[in-house]
């Protein structure tokens, strides 16, 4: 990624906080000013991605070689306000009804669990009712895990899906047949089949704003710092940071797809 | 909308593989099951067979050239399908039907071809004008029904049944591996898939040649031959064991594991799929033609020609609902369940019109069975064109000798 690409924030001081409560100033306003930017992004999302490039060839002089992309996201700084989703839906003009990236929301206690994503988390959640005592609940934000060893790329008849050499997994919709091989195939129900096109679709990491060196839209509206985005070619990068040196985890990696999505305090109950 | 019960990850509440691709597996199998009876005659000599040799190569053959047309109409971009064949992804389990299909359609038409060559050069025989150009061009302007040539034909049928046999089971078994190898999907995720989906096509193909033998003898009021009814019987017994075997034992196999994903495979089999798996696929179509047919095989000699016949026709109409609900279950029971493993959807609303539509359905049903009649203008099933016929590769057994053994 060039030098002028905009790193990951660093690890939020209000999301850090002390825990009893007794943030300094410094740190009250740091907390202040992420939650401002946080809401501007929040009522503003569709103005804003309207002003940011719009899908089409990657930036001018780039190269895929240089780069490989990975995700992490820290369930911990989640805090369920579906931003990301809204940004996502207005950069990508993701129709009503389907979801390139939405949050699940956990309640947990040892004998139970319930799960909820009311329309991908993009109006936020309505207050918990579950019948039985929660012991901890968090939100989970999910994404195309843009895996590896990806089966949808394995079973699409006429390889319309592929992964570029910075490891994003896209679809060429001129190339598609509809056949839905890879949505049945994609564990992590990722992809969807678009009712306009009737071509398979999913999440791209932004591939028209990455390869400009910008992040992807869920990334930039996310007002915690849940969803990072990095470089694993790039010296420094703090998500290559984090992965290369913290205890990181990946969805079904029993199916050995090997996600380039990776987790930070993942709860088993996540699957 | 549909209903949520539990938590299904939001995209996965739609169902993308509808009923043509509950079609699908459902002709192809009718296709290898009816190529099944006519290789046991054509091939393996199996002279109860002979009265419904022809008829069976003729439904596989009506049936394959609509096998197709399934997946075509479910198509997002249908003008894009030939890609399949013409720039394939090896590594899709999908791109091999191209290979399969046009390989099996190849075999096929050439056995056709020489199975009737007799038959169609008697009708450019007895032709004149357009008629006589139009069999003569499907005789391929040879009209050579020597001895010699016919001993020629018979080493070719019997050879393209060797290798058609093989290539019928690939392609079911192979349709049976599209679901199978989707390790997302663990109501599909079992090696056991292929071998589950082709026994039943088995079932499908016997059952559905009993169907048409008996109609058939109803329309021509020529009465059904006792040995083949009993025989085709017995087959269709002997397929619906296995085929009922493996089914449960999938079932049986996951719940002894206890596997995670049981939890919600049990719950989807007893709520969703209540009235498809337990009542269609496992007791109407499963336990009573079982006990139906266990009753001509068991009990055949007792039985009189009338009974033989309807026990062996009901049973054949169950087993022919129970492979479609098996195939129903599969295909769209899979997509009911969420890959979160937390959630069902409810069942998928069937449209009536549209490309996707009941209506289509029904129309793929009757399109073969318009491909078979127009054949039976053209050339006539039964048609031997006056020479005698005989089990592959054997040359000479006299005409219309039922029962003479092949070897």
């Amino acid at each position: 990624m060039d030098p002028k690409t905009p790193t990951c924030p660093p690890p939020s001081a209000a999301s850090e906080g002390a825990p009893d409560g007794q943030a300094s100033r410094r740190d009250f306003l740091q907390g202040a000013l992420r939650l401002a930017s946080g809401a501007f992004v929040l009522f503003s999302g569709g103005a804003l991605a309207a002003g940011l490039p719009k899908p089409g060839a990657p930036g001018e002089g780039y190269d895929w070689s240089e780069h490989r992309y990975a995700y992490l996201i820290d369930t911990q700084k989640c805090i369920g306000c579906g931003s990301c989703a809204r940004a996502c839906t207005a950069e990508n003009d993701v129709p009503e009804g389907f979801f390139r990236t939405w949050i699940e929301r956990y309640a947990v206690s040892t004998e139970d669990s319930h799960v909820d994503s009311p329309n991908g988390g993009k109006d936020g959640f309505p207050p918990l009712q579950v019948g039985f005592e929660v012991t901890k609940s968090f939100f989970v934000p999910k994404i195309c895990n843009h895996c590896k060893e990806t089966p949808c790329i394995q079973v699409c008849p006429v390889g319309a899906s592929y992964r570029t050499k910075d490891g994003a997994v896209l679809v060429d919709g001129e190339r598609c047949i509809g056949c839905g091989y890879c949505v049945q195939a994609c564990p992590y129900g990722s992809r969807f089949i678009l009712p306009e096109t009737h071509t398979a679709s999913k999440c791209t990491w932004c591939y028209h704003r990455i390869t400009k060196g910008l992040k992807p839209g869920c990334v930039e509206a996310c007002p915690t710092g849940a969803r990072m985005f990095g470089d694993m070619k790039r010296d420094g990068d703090p998500v290559r940071h984090t992965i290369e040196h913290d205890r990181v985890a990946i969805l079904q990696g029993h199916l050995l797809t090997e996600p380039q999505c990776f987790y930070l305090h993942l709860d088993k109950e996540v699957r | 909308m549909p209903e949520i019960q539990g938590f299904s990850y939001p995209n996965d509440i739609h169902v993308v593989w509808s009923l043509m691709i509950v079609m699908y597996p459902y002709v192809t199998g009718f296709v290898a099951g009816s190529f099944i009876v006519t290789s046991l005659y054509h091939l393996f000599g199996y002279q109860a067979f002979r009265p419904i040799a022809r008829l069976a190569m003729a439904t596989s053959f009506a049936f394959l050239l609509v096998a197709a047309l399934p997946l075509q109409l479910h198509l997002g971009h249908p003008e894009r399908g030939p890609l399949v064949i013409i720039t394939p992804n090896f590594k899709s389990a999908m791109a091999g039907f191209g290979i399969l299909y046009s390989s099996y359609l190849a075999v096929l038409v050439l056995e056709v071809w020489f199975v009737w060559r007799p038959a169609i050069i008697e009708r450019a025989r007895r032709s004149r004008g357009a008629a006589r150009a139009f069999y003569k061009l499907l005789a391929l302007y040879t009209y050579d029904t020597s001895p010699e040539a016919l001993q020629v034909d018979h080493r070719a049928i019997g050879l393209l049944a060797g290798i058609g046999l093989p290539m019928a089971c690939m392609l079911h078994g192979y349709v049976g591996f599209i679901f199978g190898a989707i390790k997302a999907n663990p109501w599909w995720s079992t090696p056991l898939m292929p071998v589950i989906f082709l026994l039943s096509a088995a079932v499908s193909g016997i059952a559905l040649l009993i169907v048409i033998y008996q109609v058939l003898s109803k329309v021509k009021g020529r009465p059904a031959d006792q040995d083949c009814v009993a025989a085709l019987a017995r087959w269709l017994w002997f397929f619906l064991i296995l085929t009922l075997t493996l089914e449960l034992l999938e079932i049986v196999m996951m719940a002894y594991e206890r596997s995670e994903s049981w939890l919600i495979i049990s719950e989807l089999l007893t709520t969703r799929l209540q009235f498809s798996y337990i009542t269609m696929q496992m007791i109407v179509g499963g336990l009573i033609p079982l006990i139906l047919l266990g009753i001509v095989v068991l009990m055949n000699r007792y039985l009189h020609e009338r009974l033989r016949n309807t026990l062996a026709t009901a049973a054949a109409v169950l087993c022919l609902l129970q492979v479609f609900s098996m195939r129903w279950n599969i295909v769209v029971g899979g997509q009911l369940l969420s890959k979160s493993l937390r959630g069902l959807r409810s069942t998928m609303e069937l449209e009536i019109f549209g490309r996707e539509g009941v209506l289509m359905a029904i129309v793929l049903v009757i399109v073969p069975f318009v491909i078979l009649w127009v054949f039976d203008r053209v050339i006539g099933i039964d048609a031997t064109g006056g020479v005698a016929e005989a089990p592959g590769g054997e040359g000479d057994a006299p005409a219309g000798v039922a029962g003479t053994p092949a070897h």
